[in-house]
């Protein structure tokens, strides 16, 4: 359908639309026009994403002369994937309807890992190594080599893309990481390097948040984003958490030994090159007193992860003498390493801040500041003068030099903790030093100083007050949308009881009472003999998970369950996992039916969707807080409460329950979706706890349904699949429409906006 | 014609334009034979009626000669001419008594010009296989058809979609693997002496190779050559022992002494390359490998290791700890997958293990072979899948049939839970009364002649209302009486009882069918069929009447209520007919020339 909002011509790819969309593409407008960043809470199941994607290239169609560039992050490859799909079905729609003058070009953007499509480097096991048998085969010195000596090998995929040189250029249309293989493939050009090339032109750019939240990645690829382009971060409920990690680095004894090693194949590396090739040594230090630590334009194969720090932060200077020699560069990085070596040796938690920190390591090790600050750029360098290529065997050295760094540039909103061990194993020494971040507004700052819109959108951004005080921003259009139902379509439930009448919980004290588990057992058997096809459990981590299938498996309940359906669990282990989940849903498809047993915070809440038939129910078992006791844990919420009075309690609570939230989120797709969501937990009743949900859930939870016990929930688990098997008017009824024709919008730009929705 | 044997004056024709050889016809159940007047003539012969094809005759009242035409299984055809009508009939008659006593009954066609259709051999071993699988239609056939109540055609004539429907369910769905994990059952450890017994029956050996490719390999590789059949399992189940000890350090010392037992308690290499392969063919929506092959955050050593949202991992990638999660995905993986192996198979573990390996060798080569659609038709599904469903018509998914062994079991059940949750949503207000049932579905009625269709049809509220009216009194007879729900009365007979009465039942209904299909009376043959029917109906009322009788008197209430509406259908058929027949008898008055 098309319609107007204002003097924009909206392409949207089905015959109706949710009202909620049509608000969610009225807003977005509106910050579009003023320019401004915005800040949009709508529940999953809406369609937020086509909203979203339609309203911006249409905006951009309707304005030729303002080039409107999208970049859209999501935090997973595949969900990445996903909003691939559905721009290519608006990008179908949009061309059919308007022409070839409809056409852009979209990509997503991976690492080699994902994109290579030479069997030889793929063959490598993990990312690192694939990024390092990449660059033996591309790196500019190898290629000079190659050319001289036809018996060094290539990348063909490589050499044919530079051959085709300006030729090499993708046509309009939208590709996914397999179409970007498959067209690699077929015209023989490297699809990695050819789609880091396009990512100037192309009007939609999909890749994951770290290309622009990760300094260390976005220095080499977002570099060149021009300033109008608008940033959407979809998802972004966890955004802070991404924000903070990007920024942090932590240090253990196995990073110390691999950087002590590497220090001395470096020392090899230097001693060579004086022997054979001199003046390069010579060039390099020539070139650091001109004060550039880069060598200018690097070919876009030499190019490593860029500086950790944020690149308003990276000092345009000279870098300091005492490091310009490759020697004296190796001193102070094995001084620093010592030093650290004997910071780790400790039998009490430290705690420190940054400038402390660096004053001591001062007195002791005798390296400044500035010394410091330099460190990551001055190895790479130095790296690249010695021509090194298996980059993956130096990552030691440089999580050291990415530490120097961080610490030497920020002095407020990190602190350094030295544990000698985890609390959770106090008998397994495991010495580890963290430089943690706490402010996740540090990371973000330049995506919103240089960016006009920045869009952050997700299911769950209750209470949406809080986001622009933690990522310090100011959203020009800030809002919350709830969601009309034809149907109650979602159920929502509170058990706070066993069949036993006995309170269930994952509190502290009641986590290991057997009662529990066997009430949580219980309720599940029940469950799937009266639920359809698939249910999903998310348990509050991968120990409890593990603890309460094993204690399920001998009491017999998880016998009782495999009558009924088969079950998949979620490991530790991602492989496994995505085979699970690909199992689950052939299960699911096929009418079988299954359970798939997850954690929340885990890589499957994070981003698979349960909606349909894949999840008719979804089971959080307990409240999924942070474990408290933890010591970075502890520094963030100091810092939090220092600097944006934000109390610790509520800032837990509401991190628990936007991750509990998010989990029962994905349980519906669209209106003509259902599915329930139990929330078992005693606490959950608690008005404090429940009111942190997101508004959509919370009006739906009924009075009556707050304090549950099993019998009494599986009895309304039955009345509600039987509602919800009646056919219906899918257009809404009474006087609220929940679904809209081009028909209705029509009429409603006739008679004002106003009248029709909410 | 009772007596078995009928002897006509015909004239023979090898065709229709001879003019025949006179001569007389002589037909017995098993076979017909041809006397002509003149004994010198050739054309004397003797036929069995098992090598008669077909047979069809010209009708009363065309201006043709009264004629018979046999078609022998050869294809040569016998014509024979009567002297008139009324020995065409008798002959007629006998000749498809006796065809449908050998066998392979020809359908009788009613009208003289239209051949009866042959069934196919195709479709009679259809309906051969239709009376092995399903007893209960064997017992019907056996019943009517063997007894001559109903010829076969007509049997089957009122079964053809049965039959239809068989054909293109040619490519039968084979039955699923069990979801219990049947390998996992626990030792059996007796209290006195140490010893540990493990149960294995060729099914638990079927699913361990399914399971763990490794230990397959291995057994087709040392068993029998190396050690016998029994060692090898001594010796896995030893493993199993100490996996299940979860003693890793134990596990990890035996294992180094014995080289076959560390094949036990290692990962399983086979399975880890068959992983591999998989996960590049996963829906890439749900790929998180992908998704850690584009995380730069999570270098090793950078992002944030102990802030308490993430968990531990300790060192338990261990190489001889296999945990009980792997372990159940792995099952489940297996059971989704299926498997080829038949249950006659299912002998010894030798078999298993062999027909395993070819079923798994015929999977490859057709895994290679679709390989290339595969990629496409999940792109394909992928931009279905994204798609919104309500706000554009929708696809639906391939979805496997139901296919419901023992429909009884089913329905019923169903109808159990239903009446069963209806009694609990309308506690005491005896929900809806018939009246108000029937007034509401007359409201929809004349509203949907007011407006005209919409959807839906018919008010689902008022569908329900109406439906558990309808049924409220079986589903009340059959479940309000059993102290458990889910026991229907019927369990409470003694099994004889039982099974007579479902196969009175069915035999009522199969009658009831043909009966009142076969009104009205048009052709001589039809009224045959009726007194056929009739005869057979009486003889069951009878049945039932004895069956009250000789019941114990504490069941007699119960079995009288479920005996009644057979009774009533039947007596229903009865009066029906004498009425038919009183009314023909009056008219036959005018037309003396009626069937009889």
């Amino acid at each position: 359908m098309k319609f107007q909002i204002e003097d924009v011509t909206v392409y949207f790819p089905y015959d109706n639309i949710y009202p909620e969309q049509y608000s969610y593409m009225v807003e977005l407008k509106r910050a579009l026009d003023a320019k401004g960043h915005c800040l949009l809470e709508m529940p999953t199941g809406t369609g937020k994403t086509i909203a979203l994607l339609s309203l911006i290239t249409s905006y951009s169609l309707s304005k030729p002369q303002r080039q409107v560039k999208l970049i859209y992050c999501t935090r997973t490859v595949h969900e990445m994937e996903k909003t691939l799909a559905e721009l290519k079905l608006l990008h179908n729609y949009q061309i059919k309807h308007l022409g070839p003058a409809a056409g852009i070009l979209a990509i997503g953007l991976s690492s080699r890992k994902n994109l290579c499509v030479n069997p030889t480097v793929l063959a490598a096991e993990n990312r690192d190594s694939v990024d390092a048998a990449c660059r033996k085969l591309t790196a500019s010195w190898v290629r000079a080599l190659a050319a001289e000596n036809p018996n060094v090998p290539t990348c063909e995929f490589f050499e044919n893309y530079e051959r085709a040189a300006s030729a090499a250029v993708l046509p309009p249309g939208v590709y996914t990481l397999q179409d970007l293989r498959a067209y690699g493939r077929e015209k023989g050009w490297c699809p990695y390097f050819l789609a880091r090339h396009m990512v100037q032109f192309a009007n939609v750019v999909v890749y994951s948040y770290q290309y622009l939240l990760d300094p260390k990645v976005a220095g080499i690829i977002s570099k060149e984003m021009q300033k109008e382009s608008v940033v959407v971060f979809d998802e972004a409920h966890n955004i802070d958490n991404v924000c903070i990690e990007a920024l942090s680095v932590s240090v253990r004894s196995k990073t110390l030994d691999g950087a002590s090693r590497n220090l001395s194949r470096i020392n090899q590396e230097i001693e060579r090159f004086k022997a054979t090739d001199a003046g390069r040594l010579r060039a390099e230090y020539n070139r650091l007193v001109e004060g550039l630590a880069q060598r200018g334009n690097l070919a876009a194969t030499d190019t490593w992860l860029a500086n950790p720090a944020l690149p308003d932060d990276i000092l345009k200077e000279a870098v300091p003498g005492n490091i310009r020699r490759a020697e004296h560069f190796l001193h102070v990085l094995r001084r620093l390493v010592q030093y650290l070596r004997g910071r780790l040796d400790t039998e009490n938690v430290e705690k420190e801040s940054p400038i402390s920190f660096v004053a001591s390591l001062n007195t002791h090790a005798g390296i400044d500041q500035k010394t410091l600050k330099f460190c990551y750029d001055r190895l790479h360098s130095l790296m690249l003068t010695l021509e090194i290529t298996d980059t993956d065997e130096f990552l030691h050295i440089q999580t050291i030099c990415d530490f120097a760094t961080l610490v030497g540039t920020y002095s407020r909103g990190f602190s350094i903790i030295i544990e000698p061990f985890d609390e959770r194993m106090p008998h397994i020494p495991d010495p580890v030093l963290q430089l943690s971040c706490h402010d996740a507004s540090l990371a973000i700052k330049p995506v919103f100083d240089r960016f006009q819109s920045v869009v952050i959108t997700s299911g769950t951004l209750s209470p949406i007050d809080l986001y622009p005080r933690l990522l310090n921003f100011h959203p020009v259009v800030s809002r919350s949308f709830t969601m009309s139902l034809t149907r109650d379509c979602i159920c929502p439930m509170v058990l706070t009881r066993g069949s036993d009448q006995l309170p269930v919980s994952t509190k502290f004290d009641m986590r290991s009472d057997p009662g529990v588990a066997r009430n949580y057992g219980k309720l599940l058997v029940e469950m799937v003999s009266v639920v359809p096809d698939g249910i999903v459990c998310f348990f509050v981590s991968y120990s409890y998970m593990d603890g309460i299938i094993n204690s399920w498996n001998e009491t017999g309940v998880l016998k009782e369950i495999m009558q009924h359906k088969l079950v998949f669990i979620e490991t530790q282990d991602v492989v496994e996992t995505t085979l699970a989940l690909d199992n689950y849903r052939r299960a699911c498809d096929c009418g079988r039916g299954a359970v798939f047993f997850s954690v929340a915070r885990g890589k499957v809440a994070e981003g698979i969707d349960f909606d349909r038939h894949y999840g008719r129910l979804v089971i959080m078992f307990g409240i999924p807080f942070q474990y408290t006791l933890s010591k970075i844990l502890i520094a963030r919420l100091e810092y939090l409460r220092d600097t944006f009075q934000i109390k610790e309690g509520d800032f837990l609570t509401f991190d628990a329950l936007r991750q509990a939230a998010q989990c029962v989120g994905r349980v519906i797709r669209s209106k003509a979706d259902y599915g329930m969501m139990i929330f078992a937990d005693k606490r959950y009743s608690r008005h404090d706890k429940r009111s942190k949900l997101p508004g959509w859930i919370l009006s739906h939870l009924r009075d009556a349904n707050l304090n549950l016990s099993t019998d009494m929930a599986l009895h309304i688990a039955r009345e509600f699949l039987r509602k919800m098997a009646q056919p219906y008017d899918k257009t809404g009824t009474g006087g609220r429409k929940t679904l809209l024709s081009q028909e209705d919008l029509e009429k409603m730009a006739e008679n004002g906006v106003q009248e029709m929705l909410f | 014609m009772a007596s078995g044997q009928v002897t006509k004056r015909v004239k023979y024709k090898t065709s229709v334009k001879d003019p025949g050889t006179p001569g007389r016809l002589l037909l017995t159940m098993e076979k017909l034979a041809f006397r002509p007047n003149n004994p010198n003539s050739a054309s004397k012969f003797d036929m069995e009626f098992r090598y008669i094809k077909n047979h069809k005759y010209t009708k009363e009242g065309s201006n043709k000669a009264p004629m018979l035409n046999l078609t022998s299984n050869q294809g040569v055809s016998y014509i024979f001419e009567f002297e008139n009508y009324n020995d065409l009939q008798v002959c007629k008659e006998f000749v498809g008594k006796a065809l449908s006593k050998s066998g392979e009954t020809p359908k009788p066609a009613d009208t003289s010009q239209s051949l009866s259709e042959q069934p196919s051999t195709e479709e009679l071993l259809l309906r051969m296989n239709l009376l092995r699988e399903n007893s209960e239609l064997q017992k019907l056939h056996k019943r009517f058809v063997s007894d001559g109540v109903l010829t076969d055609a007509e049997f089957w004539a009122t079964r053809k979609k049965l039959l239809s429907g068989d054909l293109s369910r040619k490519s039968k769905q084979r039955v699923g693997l069990k979801s219990v994990m049947l390998s996992d059952s626990k030792p059996l450890i007796d209290g006195r002496t140490n010893k540990v017994t493990f149960n294995l029956t060729p099914e638990i050996v079927r699913e361990i190779f399914a399971e763990k490719p490794a230990v397959h390999q291995a057994y087709l590789n040392v068993v029998p050559n190396k050690m016998t059949d029994k060692d090898f399992w001594t010796k896995y189940c030893r493993a199993e022992y100490l996996h299940h000890s979860k003693n890793a350090h134990a596990a990890a010392a035996e294992a180094a002494e014995d080289e076959e037992l560390a094949l036990f308690l290692k990962p399983d290499d086979i399975l880890a390359s068959e992983t591999r392969r998989k996960i590049r063919c996963v829906d890439p929506t749900l790929d998180m490998e992908a998704d850690q092959g584009d995380d730069y955050t999570h270098l090793p050593d950078h992002g944030i290791v102990r802030d308490g949202s993430k968990e531990i991992t300790d060192s338990q990638n261990e190489p001889y700890m296999r945990t009980l999660l792997q372990d159940l995905n792995r099952h489940s993986a297996v059971v989704l997958e299926g498997t080829a192996i038949d249950d006659e198979q299912l002998k010894d573990t030798q078999t298993v293990a062999e027909a395993l390996i070819q079923s798994k060798q015929g999977h490859k080569t057709a895994n290679e072979e679709d390989d290339g659609n595969a990629s496409q038709e999940k792109l394909n599904r992928i931009s279905k899948m994204m798609e919104i469903e309500d706000l554009q018509g929708s696809n639906d998914l391939p979805l496997a049939p139901l296919c419901i062994k023992d429909p009884r079991d089913y329905f019923d059940s169903q109808q159990a839970c239903a009446f069963k949750t209806s009694r609990d949503t309308t506690i005491g207000t005896e929900a809806v009364s018939t009246r108000e049932a029937y007034g509401s579905l007359r409201d929809s009625i004349s509203q949907i002649k007011v407006m005209g269709l919409n959807d839906p049809i018919i008010k689902p509220e008022v569908a329900m209302k109406v439906l558990s009216v309808l049924t409220h009194n079986i589903s009340s007879t059959k479940y309000h009486l059993g102290k458990n729900p889910r026991e229907s009365v019927l369990d409470g007979f003694p099994n004889k009882i039982k099974e007579d009465l479902l196969h009175h039942w069915m035999s009522i209904e199969e009658l009831l069918r043909h009966y009142w299909s076969s009104y009205p009376v048009t052709t001589a043959y039809l009224y045959a069929k009726v007194n056929r029917l009739k005869d057979a109906m009486s003889k069951i009322d009878s049945q039932l009447q004895e069956m009250k009788e000789s019941v114990q008197s504490d069941l007699r209430n119960q079995l009288t209520l479920l005996i009644r509406p057979m009774q009533q259908a039947l007596e229903a058929a009865m009066q029906h007919h004498d009425a038919d027949l009183q009314k023909r008898l009056a008219k036959s008055g005018e037309r003396p020339n009626g069937y009889v």
